[in-house]
């Protein structure tokens, strides 16, 4: 029986490597991937609790993370297209319309 | 023997990660990411979640990372590979990464987790079958999550219809 709390570090270590990846990064599809390196960490956290609590409920929070992972993934991509389609680049640091 | 698959899984896992984030080429760092979703699959396994194990494969591994690839083809990448991939406040990044996890490992560390067990332990899980269970609580005591479930996806597949096609009568 593995301790649940190596399960949460395991799952920590993933959200911070998906967050320095977010931080880090210039190229928008790359900054993509990295969120769904956090989310697959937050679900690792979830299954562990679920197991070890015998509450089944962690996993389907798990399953509705992973719908709004391939909802985020469906809309986020096609902003990236229709930005690359209008300013032909996915260099975060040059779209800055928005930017004060 | 569950300790040591484990280790296995879970290095391999970050290794991936890690391989993600350091990845110049975009592609490379897709088919890292392939293999850190196989890896953290199998550790659903371990964790006796095997329906959730085969969902994450077939829709992560499977229809996310295909759509992720699907749209580095549509999009010219060599002005992007051309540029540094690094953003200019990556050492600022870098040093804050290790604080979140280090508050992370502290609650940890202090957290009292309550010991109320579920229902669903391991033997009964064994008993039943994990998927008949997760379809059982999935489909009575949160049936409603699930009906929203499906009106965000239909509300993405729309806005993702919307936002990617090329205006009409153009």
């Amino acid at each position: 029986m593995v301790p649940i709390t190596y399960y949460l570090w395991l799952g920590a270590i993933l959200f911070m490597i998906g967050a320095v990846g977010v931080l880090t990064r210039r190229n928008a599809i790359i900054i993509l991937m990295c969120i769904e390196l956090m989310l697959n960490g937050v679900n690792v956290t979830l299954i562990a609790f679920a197991q070890r609590l015998a509450d089944l409920g962690g996993q389907v929070f798990a399953i509705f993370v992973i719908t709004v992972a391939a909802g985020e993934a469906a809309v986020g991509l096609a902003i990236i297209i229709s930005l690359f389609r209008n300013r032909s680049t996915l260099n975060v640091d040059e779209i800055n319309l928005l930017k004060w | 023997m569950d300790l040591g698959f484990f280790l296995l899984f879970a290095g391999l896992a970050v290794f991936s990660a890690l391989m993600v984030v350091t990845q110049k080429d975009v592609v490379h760092s897709a088919l890292f990411l392939v293999s850190t979703l196989f890896w953290v699959a199998s550790l659903y396994v371990l964790l006796q979640a095997e329906f959730l194990a085969a969902v994450q494969v077939l829709v992560y591994a499977g229809a996310i990372m295909v759509l992720i690839l699907f749209t580095v083809l549509l999009i010219q990448m060599e002005e992007v590979q051309k540029t540094n991939p690094w953003h200019r406040q990556w050492p600022l990044a870098l040093l804050l990464g290790p604080f979140l996890l280090l508050e992370i490992v502290l609650i940890v560390r202090r957290g009292l987790f309550p010991f109320q067990l579920g229902e669903f332990t391991s033997d009964k899980l064994a008993a039943v079958g994990n998927t008949e269970a997760f379809g059982q609580i999935l489909f009575t005591r949160y049936f409603f999550p699930f009906e929203v479930a499906s009106v965000l996806l239909l509300a993405a597949m729309i806005g993702a219809i919307v936002l990617a096609k090329k205006e009409l009568g153009k």
